[in-house]
């Protein structure tokens, strides 16, 4: 496992769908494009915490995908219905029970699962309902995490954790290393897995993993059922 | 109709007159509103085995139908409803129950869209129920009119638009007893209905609805004057039954957070206890008037009828118990949209619809409104579900090139 390595989610995505899009300021929309390089053309996907729909709808636009979407505030549902997009009023722990197996060819939970209550039955919903899971959250052994804890002795507030440990709704928080460990344990295989920098952009060159589990301030990961040994 | 908290007992909704009656029983048989005619040679073929027929469909309709006949969208009314969603009511005289949400400028927008509400079969609003005329008696069916069904409504609703020339629906649309035809219109006809938004509603009705049903059914048969359902012959209404019935059912229509806010523990009119079964509450006021208005406009039987039929509508039992089974391949796109604070269909039933569509991978979006106003959310002025029929049709409409 030493000789195991992130390798670029969007290496073999034309990488030029990014451009014209902002390069700062828009991390979010840049973390979609990386996103949009792992969901083929046509796919079923459901977009768990899809908030305003804007990545289902760039799905759609760009990939041509049907999707579908959950979203637990009504703000964001109203926005999506506003584009056509059928999503519903939900959330990760309670909804994911009722999809039958295989309904979707991908589904994607990003910068949610550190929310749930159950990741870990969270993240067996995915990989049952979906035939591949695009997955990302932010890292919590990135260097600047680590240096809050070490050197201040305080929980620390980042760009991608930027509320108070009062007022988070993470209640799970987990690093890169621990979310490998995680899919170790229930099964899931790695078929990518990329590190973002703070502004939600990839990391394009390949590292091991102690190195991503520091620097990288967001995991993405493209994970299928079965067989990581 | 299911009467709202704006029209309460000191605010003075008009009280009812005979004059009010007598033109209830003339609207039964005679009403002022379009009517399409079946005659004996093309029945309405019921769940019940029976055979209706001749029998008439009472309609309004407002906008217009486009050449391509692609705008057509129907609505369908609750248990006390009536066709006239955006017109005048001939007998109470107020205006069309669902006007904030059809009509001009609105979600529902009369200037884009061919909007068709007819009075279900079974009620008494000029469709044909069991206060019309039995062919083969002369005299009101009363009890010897067929038990009517959710999918009978359904199948004499499309029987209506076949005739009107429509071949398909844009949006199918309804709360509470609506809804469920709506979701029998997307169940029995999924080729016929583009988009489907049921509100407040539910794939069966529960044991508790069940039970509040018959309390209603059994406080109108205790009535003498229901006269065993020939109370039009004898002359008399069930007033009193049929008052209590509306009064119980109206309770399940709010919520207890409404009904405090509204009325709370507030006397009427007196300044203390009058230690006697006088409506000392306002509650109390607000529930007979309720009751007497109610009476005026609607027939005892209808009553019992379209609330059995509401009892027996089970969509998964029609399909061998799975509620998924009566969706699949279906085309249609769905909004569902619940309300917080509904106890008579709360989100959990509009929830059970939205994982049965899920499972047969049928588009759908689901809303659950915040709302303190129980079950009749649904007919007032809630900002929150406006925005979200109007994002759902708007984007259904530029998917279906409208």
């Amino acid at each position: 496992m030493a000789t195991e390595r992130f390798t670029d989610a969007a290496s073999d995505a034309p990488w030029e769908a990014a451009e014209g899009l902002p390069r700062d300021g828009a991390a979010a929309r840049i973390d979609h494009i990386v996103v949009l390089g792992l969901v083929p053309p046509g796919a079923r996907v459901l977009d768990i915490g899809c908030g305003d729909g804007s990545l289902l709808a760039l799905l759609r636009d760009r990939r041509g995908v049907d999707g579908r979407g959950i979203e637990l505030s009504r703000e964001g549902v109203n926005a999506c219905l506003a584009q056509g997009l059928p999503v519903i009023q939900g959330d990760a722990d309670t909804d994911l029970a009722n999809y039958p197996d295989d309904a979707f060819d991908v589904v994607i939970l990003s910068q949610t699962i550190q929310a749930t209550r159950n990741p870990k039955i969270v993240l067996e919903h995915l990989l049952r309902i979906g035939r591949q899971v695009v997955i990302s959250f932010p890292n919590f052994g990135h260097w600047r995490v680590r240096a809050e804890l070490a050197l201040r002795g305080r929980m620390p507030v980042t760009e991608t954790m930027p509320e108070s440990w009062y007022e988070t709704q993470n209640i799970h928080h987990c690093t890169i290393r621990d979310f490998v460990g995680l899919c170790r344990l229930v099964d899931a295989r790695i078929e990518k897995a990329t590190a973002l920098d703070v502004r939600g952009r990839p990391m394009r060159f390949s590292m091991p993993w102690w190195f991503w589990n520091l620097i990288g301030a967001q995991g993405v990961f493209l994970l299928r059922r079965g067989g990581t040994r | 109709m299911d009467s709202t908290l704006s029209h309460t007992a000191e605010h003075g909704a008009e009280p009812a007159t005979p004059e009010d009656a007598r033109r209830a029983g003339i609207e039964a048989t005679d009403p002022r509103s379009p009517v399409m005619v079946f005659a004996i040679d093309e029945p309405l073929a019921m769940d019940s085995g029976a055979r209706l027929g001749p029998f008439q469909i009472a309609y309004q309709t407002a906008g217009t139908l486009n050449a391509e006949r692609s705008n057509a969208v129907l609505i369908c009314h609750a248990l006390t409803g009536d066709q006239h969603f955006a017109h005048r009511h001939p007998v109470t005289g107020k205006p069309g129950w669902w006007e904030t949400l059809v009509g001009p400028g609105r979600p529902v927008d009369t200037d884009r869209y061919f909007v068709v509400c007819s009075n279900v079969i079974g009620s008494c609003m000029g469709s044909t129920g069991p206060a019309s005329l039995n062919p083969e008696t002369g005299r009101a069916y009363g009890l010897d009119f067929p038990l009517v069904t959710i999918r009978d409504m359904v199948r004499a609703q499309a029987m209506l638009l076949d005739r009107l020339g429509i071949p398909d629906l844009f949006l199918c649309i309804g709360g509470s007893m609506g809804g469920m035809q709506v979701l029998q219109w997307a169940s029995l006809f999924p080729e016929r209905v583009f988009a489907a938004m049921p509100i407040a509603t539910g794939p069966r009705h529960s044991a508790q609805n069940i039970a509040f049903h018959e309390v209603g059914r059994q406080a109108i048969m205790a009535d003498p004057a229901w006269a065993e359902g020939r109370y039009l012959e004898a002359g008399t209404r069930p007033a009193k039954g049929l008052g209590v019935a509306r009064m119980g059912a109206h309770i399940t229509y709010l919520s207890e957070p409404a009904l405090h806010r509204k009325f709370g523990r507030r006397l009427q009119n007196r300044a203390a206890p009058t230690f006697s079964f006088n409506a000392d509450f306002q509650i109390e006021s607000y529930l007979r008037h309720q009751g007497l208005s109610f009476v005026e406009r609607f027939d005892a039987n209808a009553y019992l009828y379209l609330t059995r039929a509401m009892d027996y509508f089970d969509l998964a039992e029609d399909h061998d118990g799975v509620l998924a089974k009566a969706f699949r391949g279906s085309k249609t796109r769905f909004c569902v949209i619940s309300f917080t604070s509904d106890w008579l269909f709360p989100t959990a039933d509009s929830r059970a619809i939205v994982h049965a569509l899920n499972a047969v991978a049928a588009p759908v979006a689901f809303v659950e409104v915040e709302s303190d106003k129980g079950h009749d959310a649904f007919l007032l002025d809630e900002p929150a579900m406006f925005s979200a029929a109007q994002g759902f049709i708007d984007a259904a409409a530029r998917a279906r090139g409208l």
